[in-house]
C-alpha cells in the first residue's frame, strides 16, 4: 500500500504544477536512496546510479529492497518472462562493459523459425552469430534439478551489491511523504526516510497499483494477463527438434498477439501474449498442428511449471513526481517485447537524471519523461504493426506470400533480406516499431511482397518453396 | 552453460587491416591481438582480453580498418552493429562514456610509447 498523506503525491500531475516548487531538488554527498524492487530495472538503476555517481565523485547511499532470492527454483525465485534477452540489449550492455557470464546464458540463440499452418521458415542473424540470450529470471522451473547456470536477475543484483548497493531483504509495504522527505515502510514494521524513492516493482506488485487511489493525476499502467509454461525436453531433444532458434507461432487465433517457444538448457519455454490470454485461447493454441510438430513424435508433453503474469500494455501516467520516479514496468515498458531492454533504458534515463540534474518532478519531466514518452509513441505504432499482423494472421494468402518472400531470402545470401529484416525487428524486439513500420513502405519491400503474394498463390506445384502443410493434407 | 557471440580459432583474423568496416567488437571470452602492418612486417599494438573492444574507429567515421585484429588462442566475440550503436548513443549520450575514457587511455599510452621512441632514437 502507499498512503496519501496532508499532501499526498502533490507533485505528481500536470494539474498540481502551479504548486510546484521552481527550485530543482539536487542530491547531494550522502544523500540517500531507496529503490523498490531489484529486478532488472531496479538493479540497472542502483548499478548506473552509483556508477555515474562515481564518476562526479558523489557519495550516495542506495538501498535495494527485494524480498526474493532468485537462487530459489520455481516461482518463489522468478519474475516470469519468457526470458529472451534482446540482441540490442545484449549488445548495448556489452557496450558498457557488462558481458553476460556463459553461466547465466541458459543459450545462445543464432535464429528465428516462424511456423504458420502454410509452413516453417527459419531467419537465420544476420551475422551467423549467437546474439541473442535466453536465460532465467530465477533458477530455473519448478522442481528442477539443479542446475549449473545462474538467474539473471540474480547476476544483475549482483553487479549493483558490487557496486555499493545495499541489499535490503524486505517487502515494501507503504511508501508515504514525511515532511521534504520520503518514508519507506516495510512488512516487518521497520521505516526509513530517503531522499528519492524509486519504485521498480513491476506490474505484479500491489505496491504501483495503490498510487492510482493516492494521487487524483495518477494513472497506473494498464495490464493484461499472459501465459508461461515450461517442458522438461532435456538437452539432446532440445538440440534436435528446437536447435538455438527461437520457434515463433503466427496463427489464426484471435486474441493472440505472440506466441514463442524459447529452448533453454534442458527446458523450453512457452510464453502466449496478447488480450487476456485465458483457458478457451490457451486450448486453440495446444491444440494447433504447427505447435504440435515442434515437440518430439508431434506429442506436447505436459508442463512442469506455469504462471500467468501481468504485462505492461500502458505507461503510467505521469511516471514520476518529486522525490519519486518509476522505472521498467512500473513506469513503461515496449508493448509486448524487449521488456528488460526498455527496464535498461527507463532505469539508465532515471539514474541520468539523478546524477546529473535533481530529483524533483521537473528534473524527471525534463530529463525523463521524453524517453516514457518515446516508447509510448512507438508503442502505439506497435499497435498498429499488430492489427496489421492480425490481419495476416486470418488471411491464409497473405501468410503463404510472407512464408515465400522470407525464403526466397533466405535461400539467396546476396539478396536485401527485407520481410526477413522487419519479422526479425519485430519478433526479437531489437528496433523500434516506427523503424519497422517505415520499411514495410519502402516501394521494393512493397513491390516484392506483392509479387510474392501472387507467386505464392497460383496453382504451380513445382515453385520452390517449403511445402505447405494444408496442401499436403489436401 | 551458454555462450554468446562467435568463436574463431588460435590466429584466425577477426579483421584485416585497410578492409572496410561497419562494426565494433567486444570480447567475450580470451584474448585477441591487434596488429600494424608496416612494410610487410608485423608490429603487435596491444592484446586485448573479456570486455575490451576493438573495431571503434569503424563506427566514428574512418572507414578503412586501421589494424589487423586475430585471435590468440580460441576466443570469442560479439559484434556491435554501427547501426545499433550511434542509435543506442544518439538516445543516451553516456552510453560512450566507457569507450571515450578507454579511448582516451589508449591516446595516453601511444603518447608514451612514442615519446619513449624518441627518447631512445
Ligand atoms: C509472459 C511474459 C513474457 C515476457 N517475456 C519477455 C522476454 O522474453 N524478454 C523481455 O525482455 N521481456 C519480457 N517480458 C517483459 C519483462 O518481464 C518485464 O518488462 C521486466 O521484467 C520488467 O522489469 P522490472 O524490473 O521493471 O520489473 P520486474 O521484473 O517485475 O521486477 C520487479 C521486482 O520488484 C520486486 N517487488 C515487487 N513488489 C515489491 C515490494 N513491495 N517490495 C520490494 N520488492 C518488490 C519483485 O520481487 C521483483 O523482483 C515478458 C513479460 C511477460 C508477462
Amino acid at each position: 500500500m502507499i498512503t496519501r498523506t496532508t499532501d499526498g503525491f502533490g507533485q505528481l500531475g500536470e494539474r498540481s504544477q502551479a504548486l510546484r516548487s521552481k527550485s530543482s531538488m539536487p542530491l547531494r554527498d550522502g544523500s540517500r536512496i531507496a529503490v523498490i524492487g531489484a529486478g532488472p530495472a531496479g538493479s540497472m538503476f542502483s548499478y548506473f546510479l552509483l556508477n555515474m555517481a562515481e564518476s562526479v565523485a558523489l557519495d550516495l547511499q542506495v538501498d535495494l529492497y527485494e524480498p526474493r532470492h532468485f537462487c530459489h527454483r520455481g516461482p518463489a525465485g522468478c519474475n516470469h518472462c519468457g526470458g529472451v534477452v534482446s540482441e540490442s540489449l545484449v549488445q548495448r550492455l556489452a557496450t558498457e562493459g557488462i558481458a553476460l557470464p556463459d553461466d547465466v546464458v541458459q543459450r545462445g540463440l543464432e535464429s528465428y523459425t516462424l511456423h504458420m499452418d502454410v509452413g516453417d521458415v527459419e531467419i537465420a542473424t544476420p551475422l551467423h552469430e549467437s546474439r541473442i540470450a535466453a536465460i532465467y529470471r530465477g533458477n530455473g522451473p519448478r522442481n528442477s534439478e539443479p542446475m549449473d547456470t545462474h538467474s539473471f536477475d540474480g547476476y544483475l543484483q549482483q553487479l549493483a551489491s558490487e557496486k555499493g548497493a545495499r541489499i535490503v531483504r524486505q517487502l515494501v509495504s507503504d511508501v508515504r511523504k514525511h515532511d521534504d522527505a520520503m518514508q519507506v515502510e516495510c512488512a516487518d514494521g521497520s521505516v526509513d526516510d530517503y531522499d528519492l524513492v524509486v519504485l521498480a516493482s513491476g506490474v505484479n506488485s500491489r505496491l504501483a497499483k495503490s498510487l492510482e487511489d493516492l494521487a487524483e493525476e495518477h494513472v497506473s499502467p494498464a495490464l493484461t494477463k499472459t501465459f508461461i509454461c515450461e517442458f522438461r525436453l532435456g538437452k539432446e531433444v532440445i538440440r534436435e527438434t528446437l536447435g538455438p532458434s527461437m520457434h515463433v507461432f503466427l496463427l489464426d487465433i484471435p486474441r493472440l498477439e505472440f506466441a514463442a517457444l524459447i529452448p533453454k538448457g534442458d527446458y523450453a519455454t512457452l510464453c502466449l501474449l496478447g488480450d487476456d490470454i485465458d483457458e478457451e485461447l490457451m486450448d486453440r493454441f495446444f491444440g494447433s498442428p504447427e505447435v504440435a510438430r515442434c515437440f518430439p513424435g508431434g506429442v506436447i508433453p505436459r508442463h512442469i511449471c506455469h504462471c500467468y503474469p501481468r504485462i505492461n500494455i500502458r505507461t503510467a501516467r505521469p511516471p514520476f513526481g518529486d522525490r519519486l520516479v518509476m522505472v521498467g514496468d512500473s513506469g513503461t515498458t515496449r508493448l509486448f517485447k524487449d521488456g528488460i531492454g526498455a527496464a535498461y533504458r527507463t532505469a539508465k534515463a532515471a539514474a541520468r537524471t539523478v546524477a546529473f540534474h535533481g530529483v524533483s518532478a521537473d528534473d524527471f519531466r525534463e530529463h525523463y519523461w521524453p524517453l516514457c514518452k518515446k516508447i509510448d509513441a512507438d508503442n502505439r505504432v506497435g499497435k498498429f504493426v499488430f492489427w496489421v499482423g492480425s490481419l495476416v494472421q486470418r488471411a491464409r494468402f497473405a501468410r503463404r506470400g510472407v512464408l515465400s518472400m522470407v525464403a526466397r531470402e533466405q535461400q539467396q545470401s546476396a539478396a536485401p533480406r527485407r520481410m526477413s529484416g522487419v519479422l526479425w525487428d519485430l519478433f526479437s524486439g531489437s528496433a523500434p516499431y516506427t523503424d519497422v513500420f517505415l520499411r514495410t513502405l519502402h516501394p521494393a519491400y512493397v513491390g516484392s511482397l506483392v509479387r510474392n503474394l501472387v507467386a505464392a498463390n497460383l496453382p504451380d506445384k513445382n515453385r520452390d518453396l517449403p511445402r505447405d502443410p494444408g496442401e499436403e493434407r489436401a | 552453460m551458454a555462450t554468446l557471440g562467435k568463436e574463431y580459432k588460435d590466429r584466425e583474423v577477426i579483421v584485416r587491416q585497410g578492409e572496410a568496416g561497419n562494426c565494433m567488437y567486444v570480447v567475450q571470452e580470451g584474448e585477441v591481438e591487434a596488429i600494424a602492418e608496416v612494410d610487410g612486417r608485423e608490429m603487435r599494438l596491444r592484446k586485448l582480453g573479456p570486455n575490451d573492444f576493438f573495431g571503434e574507429m569503424a563506427l566514428f567515421g574512418a572507414e578503412n580498418r586501421s589494424a589487423t585484429v586475430r585471435a590468440l588462442g580460441t576466443a570469442r566475440v560479439l559484434t556491435i552493429d554501427k547501426k545499433s550503436f550511434l542509435g543506442g548513443v544518439q538516445e543516451d549520450p553516456s552510453l560512450a562514456f566507457r569507450m571515450v575514457k578507454v579511448m582516451s587511455q589508449r591516446i595516453r599510452d601511444l603518447t608514451d610509447r612514442l615519446a619513449e621512441h624518441h627518447l631512445k632514437g
